[in-house]
C-alpha cells in the first residue's frame, strides 16, 4: 500500500472537521443557518448511507429549543490516569486537551466536575501533576476521589490537595453529593503488599485478588446523615467514582453496597448518579434514579462480557490506531425539572447527546443513535 | 508384559513446571561412549547406557531393542529401590479410576491413543502454563519490551476486545491483510513503544496462547469487523 493511504476515521474526521467547521463559520445559530446546516449533514449522512442524520448534534440542539433551555450546565473531564512526564506524556496531553475543551464552552459552565482516577499510580507527582492541570480550568472545579488515587498512600496525598473525599453542597437549588465509593477491604495485609504492590493490584482492572468497591458503613451513615436535612422534592445529583449499581464484578464495575446506596437515596423525587471508571458511555435507570458513566480522557474501557444495563446504548468501538478515539469529556445540563441530560463529547467522533426523557421513558423517547461497531 | 514407570510421568510434571516460554526446554545431555558405541538416554532425564558392539546408525533387532530397554530399567530399578511400579495392564483390569488404554479387542488400539487421564492433566497442565506466561507478559509493560507503562490489560481486561477468532481480516487502517500476530506486533510498537517481536519469540507465542485462550468456545469468524 501506498502512504496516502487514509483510513476510514480519517476520512470521517476530516469530514466531521469540515461540517464543524461550516457550523462554526455560521456563527449565531439562525434559523436559516440552522436549516443549512441540517441540509448538509443529511447529505453527508446520505452519502455514507447512514440512517441516522441525527447523529449530527445541531439536531439535538433543535430538540433542546423545544423543551426550553436548561437551568445551569456544568462539564466534567474524568479517569486521566496520569503518570508523570518522564514516564509517559501521552495521558497529559490528554488531559490538557480537556481542559482546552472545557475552556472554550460559551458560555462557561457552572463548574467543572473532575470524576476520579486523576493519577495512574497515586503517587505523589501525579496527583500534584493533576491539580496544576485542573488549575487551567476558568471554571471552579469540583472533585471526587477514584481507587488510582488512593491505594498507594491511602487517600493521604489526595486528601492534602482536595480535602475530605465525601462532601456535598447546594447549588442554584439542587443538593449535590460527592462520595468515595472505591473502599475496599483489606486484601494486601495477608498477601504482605507494600505500598506499590497494593495500588498496582488494585490499578489492574481485571486483578482478582483486590477486594470490590464498597462506599463501607461509615460512608453510608454520612450519607444518611448528609441527606437528613434534604426535603424530598429537592433534586438530588451524586458523583462517585464507580457505578452505584452491579455491572460486572471481575472489574470492579460494580459496588458491593449499591441496594444499601440506593435505598437511602429512593426517598426523593428526582436523583441522578453520574460515576467515572467506566471509561465508556454508560446509562441505567434503577428505580428513580438515571445513571450516567463518564468518559476517560486516557483510554476507553470495553464493554464487560455480561452485565451491561439493558438501556445503555454502546459507544462504537475504539479505533486503537487513533489514541484520542472513543475518549472525550462532556457537559451536563441539569434542567429547570432538576432532570440532567448528558452529552458525550467523544474526540474524533459525534457527540452524543442523553436526554434524561430516555431514560426516565425506559428507552421509548429520544432513542440516542446506535452503535455501528458493537464490542465484541 | 508392558510395563510404565510412573516416575517418568513425575519427572514430566517436574520438568513442565522448570520449563518457562522464556527458556529452553530441558534436554538430556547424553555422556559419549569412550568407543563411539550407542549411548541410549532413558526418560528420567539421567540414566543412559551403552550399547557394546552397535555403533551409531547400525540396525537394532527387537531382541537387542527389548534388552536394551530391560537394562535401562534394571538400571533405573537399582538407583530408586523404592520407586513405584505400576504395571500397565494391571491399571486396566477393574480400576475405573485409571482405567490405562482401551484394551486392543474393542477399539482400535494406536499408541498415539492410547493416553490417560493423567496424561490429559499433564498436557492441560503444560498448555495452562504457557497461558500463564502469556498472562503475565500481557499485564506487564517492562515484560512488554514497553518504554511507557503502558501494558496490554490496560486496555484489554482479561484479553477483552482482542477478537482472535476474527482474523486473518482486512485490517483498514494498515490497508491489508492481518493476523492476530500483526496486531499485538503492532500494540506494542505503538501504544506500548516496545519493539516488535520476532516471529519465532516464545513471549509472542505466550501472548497469542492468553489470548486465544480468554476466547474459548467462540466460533471462528475470520474477516469479521
Ligand atoms: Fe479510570
Ligand atoms: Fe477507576
Amino acid at each position: 500500500m501506498t502512504g496516502s493511504h487514509k483510513s476510514i476515521e480519517t476520512k470521517h474526521c476530516e469530514e466531521r472537521a469540515s461540517f464543524f467547521g461550516d457550523l462554526a463559520r455560521l456563527g449565531a445559530l439562525s434559523r436559516r443557518g440552522f436549516m443549512k446546516v441540517a441540509g448538509a449533514s443529511a447529505g453527508i449522512a446520505a452519502a455514507k448511507g447512514l440512517i441516522t442524520p441525527q447523529s449530527f448534534q445541531l439536531v439535538e440542539v433543535a430538540q433542546a429549543q423545544e423543551t426550553g433551555a436548561p437551568s445551569f450546565t456544568f462539564a466534567y473531564i474524568s479517569d486521566s490516569h496520569l503518570y508523570t512526564r518522564d514516564v509517559n506524556d501521552r495521558f497529559i496531553r490528554s488531559a490538557v486537551k480537556a481542559v482546552e475543551d472545557v475552556n472554550a464552552l460559551d458560555p462557561q459552565p457552572d463548574f467543572v466536575l473532575f470524576g476520579g482516577d486523576l493519577a495512574q499510580l497515586g503517587k505523589k507527582e501525579e496527583l500534584d501533576l493533576g491539580l496544576q492541570i485542573l488549575k487551567g480550568l476558568k471554571a471552579p472545579l469540583k472533585i471526587m476521589v477514584g481507587e488510582h488515587d488512593w491505594f498507594l498512600d491511602m487517600g493521604e496525598h489526595w486528601r492534602t490537595l482536595f480535602g475530605a473525599p465525601q462532601y456535598s453542597f447546594d447549588h442554584k437549588g439542587v443538593h449535590f453529593v460527592t462520595l468515595m465509593s472505591v473502599q475496599e477491604k483489606d486484601f494486601w495485609t495477608a498477601h504482605g503488599m507494600s505500598p506499590a504492590e497494593r495500588m498496582q493490584t488494585v490499578a489492574g482492572l481485571d486483578n482478582g485478588l483486590q477486594s470490590r468497591f464498597e462506599v463501607g458503613s461509615e460512608g453510608r451513615a454520612w450519607l444518611k446523615n448528609d441527606l437528613a436535612k434534604i426535603d424530598k422534592k429537592t433534586p438530588i445529583v451524586v458523583f462517585s467514582h464507580s457505578p452505584l449499581y452491579k455491572y460486572y464484578r471481575n472489574w470492579n464495575f460494580w459496588t458491593d453496597d449499591a441496594e444499601e446506596v440506593q435505598a437511602l437515596l429512593s426517598g426523593f423525587d428526582t436523583v441522578t448518579v453520574i460515576h467515572g471508571h467506566t471509561h465508556q458511555m454508560l446509562l441505567n435507570r434503577i428505580g428513580n434514579i438515571n445513571f450516567y458513566g463518564l468518559l476517560s480522557t486516557a483510554w476507553p474501557w470495553p464493554y464487560a462480557p455480561e452485565g451491561l444495563p439493558k438501556l445503555t446504548v454502546q459507544m462504537n468501538r475504539a479505533d486503537p490506531f487513533n489514541a484520542f478515539d472513543g475518549c472525550g469529556d462532556g457537559r451536563m445540563d441539569v434542567l429547570t425539572s432538576g432532570m440532567v441530560d448528558k452529552v458525550y463529547n467523544l474526540w474524533n467522533r459525534n457527540p452524543v447527546t442523553i436526554r434524561s426523557s430516555y431514560l426516565v421513558s425506559g428507552g421509548e423517547k429520544h432513542r440516542p443513535p446506535a452503535t455501528a461497531l458493537a464490542s465484541y | 508384559m508392558r510395563l510404565y514407570c510412573t516416575v517418568a510421568l513425575a519427572l514430566g510434571l517436574g520438568s513442565v513446571g522448570a520449563a518457562s516460554a522464556s527458556e529452553d526446554l530441558p534436554r538430556h545431555v547424553l555422556p559419549p561412549s569412550s568407543n563411539g558405541d550407542l549411548v541410549i538416554g532413558l526418560c528420567d532425564g539421567e540414566t543412559s547406557i551403552e550399547v557394546a558392539g552397535v555403533k551409531p546408525g547400525d540396525p537394532v533387532s527387537g531382541d537387542q531393542a527389548q534388552k536394551i530397554a530391560d537394562a535401562l530399567m534394571q538400571e533405573w530399578r537399582r538407583k530408586h529401590p523404592d520407586g513405584a511400579w505400576r504395571v500397565a495392564a494391571a491399571d486396566t483390569a477393574g480400576n475405573p479410576a485409571n482405567p490405562g488404554p482401551a484394551p486392543a479387542t474393542k477399539d482400535q488400539f494406536q499408541t498415539y491413543g492410547a493416553f490417560t487421564d493423567r496424561d490429559r492433566q499433564i498436557w492441560q497442565e503444560s498448555t495452562d502454563k504457557l497461558v500463564a506466561e502469556g498472562k503475565r507478559i500481557f499485564h506487564d509493560a517492562k515484560a512488554l519490551g514497553g518504554t511507557v507503562a503502558i501494558s496490554c490489560d490496560m486496555c484489554h481486561p482479561d484479553g477483552s476486545n482482542t477478537h482472535p477468532e476474527t482474523y486473518p481480516k482486512f485490517q483498514v487502517q494498515l490497508g491489508r491483510v492481518a493476523l492476530l500476530r500483526d496486531m499485538i506486533n503492532w500494540c506494542i510498537e505503538n501504544p506500548v513503544r516496545g519493539k516488535p517481536f520476532a516471529d519465532d519469540d516464545p513471549r509472542l507465542k505466550a501472548l497469542e496462547a492468553y489470548i486465544l485462550a480468554q476466547r474459548k468456545g467462540f466460533a471462528l469468524d475470520y474477516g469479521k469487523h
